[in-house]
């Protein structure tokens, strides 16, 4: 958790905002994060993130549900409480696959959604700085943390020749924090801010 | 761009090779399987036909379906299945000599419900015999192998009209509606032939007493995953001669996304039929499985799971497989293979009843691989590799996924 300096721009389009990305990439500025409406297709190979390894979760927690379901049967059937059931074997595998099937969907769904939330830093309760009211809302948002190396001005000079709009700078918390959006802190309200000021 | 497919002689060449693989096979198999062993002459033809005919028939659906689901990733290589489903002709001209030879030439040993008198004296045969005799089975055959043929020289042809229109605006919906319209027609074909009634009279028929619903989608599902595989293997050869420029591993990973799923979708009709018969334990379902679980076939039976379902999970689980064109090669002819084998333990336990190495069978595989290498290399130098004027060639070229 810190406190940041970031320069923040504000895109219409998504025309404009790619090879905004990939200007800002080849400058060198340090690309704190992208706020989009709608998910867009290549963004992420333009913002240079690495490929997420959430995939391998999904596989691993897969498999403990495969494990989990089938030992947890089977010790039921063969060891805690034998029961003969139509004359069927106590390992029955046919009658077993179904529900070894359901758990596996089960772990790799609700763990991979748990660690997309931790990923992404998402949880009721959990709240972090809204860069601008607008952003994932109808407008593109991009983010560039100021470092010792960076001059704010030049960025915001760069940022409109890029073609962004409303260019400000902001100092805000970096991470996240518990609190809520409702009470805390309501982006609506800075934005009547704003117009007043306007 | 390299856009008009040349035949090279090294692809010519293996064609031929292997067509006469399989003709020698053919010859060899009339000598050796003669009398009491003639069953296994037929058998082995109509595990061959019948496969091979329902893989190349799956371009076909392939055309149908992604065209009525409005695909457009598809396009820039949509020459590639439109040109294998011109083997369905000739395949389907060859299964129908086999079957009809079956049917008409009395051989019981495949289908024991030629025999009038052994129908007459077997209760459940004469109670089917309203839908399992001679008459049906011909009419069915000729009116599927005729709509079939229909249809898929209907979209073809279409297809290389429609290179001769324009990209106006007006010409790209009527190109859409009516490949939709005739897509839509044969799907409605293909839904009652190869989702219903044709694997039941062409192959369920081989285990008359038997009955299972799953079985014509079990083995759509086969011969899905296969044509699949067999339309990545030819995007793949021509990508790696320089053709299909448009093609990249963006579509090679969607086919490989097909080829994974189906390959799982396939499991689970297996499954659904097995385990519902294993549950009921009735002797007049289970003794389908009694010679493949607890008979000679018994390795052949998890070989089939192994080979279809653990290998293409596990390989085609990563990204990067999906992605890299000597993987996709490689698991689809695992893949192919795999279905084939199948087929064969589809066909095989209730006409041979023991288990042979399939030196015969898998000659004839050869041939037809052969063959379908000779038409379909044949049919893609007829026209250009990229439809120019479909209204979707653009959602395709940029596709990624």
């Amino acid at each position: 958790m810190a406190v940041k300096k970031f320069v923040v721009g504000l895109f219409d389009d998504e025309a404009v905002l790619f090879p905004a990305v990939k200007k800002v990439r080849t400058a060198g500025y340090k690309l704190h994060d992208v706020y989009t409406p709608f998910p867009i297709h290549g963004l992420d190979h333009a913002m240079g993130l690495r490929e997420t390894s959430l995939h391998t979760a999904g596989f691993i927690y897969g498999i403990t549900g495969t494990t989990t379901a089938l030992s947890f049967m089977s010790w039921v059937f063969n060891v805690d409480w034998p029961l003969n059931i139509g004359g069927k074997p106590h390992f029955p595998l046919p009658a077993f696959i179904p529900i070894t099937f359901e758990l596996t969907v089960l772990f790799a769904a609700v763990g991979m959604v748990m660690t997309f939330c931790y990923l992404c830093q998402l949880m009721p309760g959990v709240k972090k700085h809204i860069f601008h009211p607008r952003q994932t809302d109808d407008k593109f948002v991009m983010v560039i943390e100021l470092t010792e190396k960076t001059n704010a001005e030049e960025v915001k000079t760069f940022l409109a020749a890029a073609g962004a709009q409303d260019i400000n700078e902001q100092k805000a918390e970096a991470g996240w924090w518990f609190g809520r959006y409702d009470k805390d802190d309501e982006p609506y309200l800075r934005k009547i801010q704003t117009a007043a000021n306007a | 761009m390299k856009d008009q497919f040349v035949v090279p002689a090294r692809l010519k060449k293996t064609s031929f090779v292997l067509m006469g693989v399989g003709l020698l096979t053919l010859l060899i198999g009339l000598i050796a399987f003669q009398g009491e062993n003639a069953t296994r002459f037929w058998a082995g033809l109509l595990q061959n036909s019948s496969f091979f005919l329902l893989i190349t028939l799956a371009s076909t659906f392939f055309i149908a379906a992604t065209t009525l689901a409005h695909g457009g990733w598809q396009i820039a290589f949509r020459r590639v299945p439109e040109a294998i489903s011109m083997a369905v002709p000739v395949l389907a001209a060859i299964l129908f000599v086999v079957v009809m030879i079956l049917v008409f030439g009395g051989k019981e040993d495949i289908y024991h419900w030629v025999n009038a008198h052994h129908v007459a004296e077997d209760k459940i045969l004469t109670w089917k015999s309203a839908f399992l005799n001679k008459g049906f089975f011909t009419v069915a055959t000729i009116l599927t192998l005729g709509l079939w043929i229909f249809f898929t020289l209907k979209l073809r042809k279409m297809s290389i009209e429609e290179d001769g229109w324009d990209l106006r605006p007006e010409t790209g919906r009527k190109l859409l509606w009516r490949n939709t319209v005739v897509c839509g027609g044969f799907l409605v074909v293909f839904t009652l032939s190869v989702g219903s009634t044709t694997p039941w009279i062409w192959l369920m028929s081989i285990d008359a007493h038997w009955f299972s619903t799953m079985y014509s989608w079990y083995t759509f599902a086969s011969t899905w995953v296969s044509g699949l595989s067999l339309i990545a293997l030819f995007v793949v050869y021509l990508k790696k001669h320089g053709y299909l420029t448009y093609v990249t591993e963006e579509h090679l990973h969607d086919l490989g996304k097909f080829m994974f799923a189906f390959s799982i979708f396939w499991t689970y009709l297996w499954f659904s039929q097995y385990m519902l018969i294993w549950y009921a334990n009735m002797p007049e379902e289970t003794e389908y499985f009694q010679p493949r679980v607890w008979g000679q076939w018994r390795p052949i039976f998890f070989l089939n799971l192994l080979i279809n379902f653990v290998t293409p999970l596990l390989f085609l689980m990563k990204r990067d497989t999906k992605r890299n064109y000597t993987a996709i090669v490689f698991i689809a002819i695992v893949i192919i293979f795999g279905h084939w084998l199948d087929f064969w333990q589809m066909v095989y336990p209730g006409t041979v009843k023991t288990l042979v190495f399939p030196w015969y069978e898998f000659g004839l595989g050869l041939g037809f691989v052969g063959l379908i290498i000779f038409l379909v290399s044949n049919a893609l130098t007829k026209a250009a590799l990229v439809p120019k004027n479909h209204p979707y060639l653009k959602e395709s070229i940029v596709h990624h996924t």
